[in-house]
């Protein structure tokens, strides 16, 4: 019987002569190694199949979206609950992408930190410069996107402080974070004036032990546990995005809480 | 409405079980991947933040229709005590009576009720969550920040438990599930009338 997938016309034979080197060159193991490549070019683009582009790029639209809606929300005269002294936990809390066996420890006496961007005053400060700057003490709770919480009692420079004596633009969108353990972070500018956002340099009346960002790090009662950068050694003030490190993973940006 | 709240409800309980899953509530007690909505407690969480707008617009409507049209007081209302027995014990003989689909009896009108609230809930316990800080008042009304989040928690497992006896019942009931799909039967203002009467 005639197959029903053969044409009805068939081509010259000449046609298949022109093409004979080609069809020569079909292989089987060709064909397996380009199907080989071909897997590769789909892990190539990061794609997951439980998380196509299209999807991923709707939810990070929406993401965004509730960025506004957080900064909306955010009531800059609003104060985070604060409580007794005797409610610290001690030690804090360790947290971080790596585990605590991998903290590495800051040089309190060399450390720097440099400052950058829309400020009058870029010259570089030491501990005992940020120690001669008056100083608050809150006892507030730290609060982690996963779910946990504690008490912690910080003691430090304002941000707010800070930013006034090195004449930042107040009015630029963000103050963002470099630290030592390659953990940028960025923040709007108006939880960053908030009063409750600190460089602490102490965690319950103790120089910051060295798990906890030592010499220093910054600790804000607004925001979720990531948007708290530990051993910060750069700060700029600035109008352009810059992320952070969860936030580049997909995480929200904005974490008012 | 009925159908944008399912898909909604799904994307929130599944995605919450992906954020669950970073920090457990009940030792030892992990939602498996293939369960939870989002590779991992980021997109879990993206998820969540974009299906709550969803379900609080579409829950938003479905309540003030509800009120506005009457329909809550005329479905819902009244549940009587003996009635809420008398339905159990029917149920527990597979006496399931369900000649008119547009009548709730006692247990669905409780059921229906407890689920609506334990949305309500989630709503709000899901604000004090989302911002402990910005509504630290209700915060401390729901009994502080671990607090509010069992509640939350709490109110996903009463609604997953309603999901399975719903879907049960449905299921037992096929024709109740052309009414969900297409809209229930029309009634007739005479049949309204009577109906309210009876009730």
């Amino acid at each position: 019987m005639r197959s029903p997938f053969r044409p009805g016309v068939v081509p010259d034979a000449a046609v298949l002569d022109d093409h004979r080197p080609l069809i020569r060159s079909l292989e089987r193991r060709s064909l397996i190694r380009g199907g080989f490549s071909l897997g590769a070019l789909v892990m190539l683009t990061g794609c997951d199949v439980r998380r196509p582009e299209a999807v991923e790029s709707a939810l990070l639209a929406i993401s965004r979206f509730n960025d506004t809606v957080q900064a909306w929300l955010f009531d800059p005269n609003k104060l985070a609950p604060t409580y007794p002294a005797s409610m610290i936990l001690r030690p804090p809390k360790f947290n971080a992408y790596y585990d605590v066996t991998q903290v590495k420890p800051v040089n309190g006496n060399s450390w720097r930190l440099e400052v950058s961007g829309l400020v009058s005053d870029k010259r570089s400060w030491t501990l005992s410069d940020l120690q001669a700057l008056p100083q608050t003490s809150i006892v507030i709770k730290h609060i982690c996107v996963e779910g946990w919480s504690y008490i912690g009692g910080w003691t430090g420079v304002p941000l707010r402080v800070f930013l006034e004596r090195v004449g930042a633009d107040l009015r630029a969108k963000y103050v963002a974070f470099k630290t030592a353990d390659d953990y940028p972070s960025s923040i709007d500018m108006a939880s960053a004036l908030h009063p409750q956002t600190l460089l602490a340099l102490q965690y319950g009346g103790e120089t910051l032990a060295d798990p906890f960002g030592f010499p220093m790090r910054l600790r804000m009662a607004v925001k979720l546990g990531y948007k708290n950068p530990k051993w910060v050694t750069a700060i700029e003030v600035t109008n352009s995005y810059t992320g952070g490190y969860w936030e580049s993973l997909g995480f929200p940006w904005f974490a008012g809480i | 409405m009925h159908w944008i709240n399912a898909a909604v409800m799904l994307v929130m309980i599944t995605s919450g079980w992906g954020i669950y899953d970073d920090d457990v509530i009940i030792r030892g007690f992990h939602f498996s991947p293939f369960w939870r909505l989002g590779d991992w407690a980021a997109w879990s969480l993206n998820w969540h933040f974009a299906g709550m707008w969803f379900l609080a617009v579409n829950g938003l409507i479905y309540l003030v229709y509800g009120f506005a049209s009457g329909r809550f007081r005329e479905k819902l209302l009244p549940i009587r005590p003996a009635e809420l027995v008398q339905t159990v014990i029917d149920t527990l003989h597979f006496k399931i009576a369900h000649e008119d689909i547009t009548v709730y009896n006692a247990v669905q009108k409780l059921l229906y009720i407890v689920v609506i609230f334990a949305g309500i809930s989630q709503v709000v316990t899901g604000i004090a969550i989302w911002k402990p800080v910005q509504f630290s008042g209700l915060v401390s009304l729901l009994g502080g920040f671990q607090t509010a989040r069992v509640l939350h928690f709490a109110g996903m497992a009463v609604i997953v438990g309603f999901l399975i006896v719903h879907l049960a019942l449905a299921l037992l009931v096929p024709k109740t599930l052309w009414a969900m799909i297409a809209g229930g039967p029309r009634l007739r203002p005479r049949d309204r009338a009577k109906q309210g009467h009876a009730a």
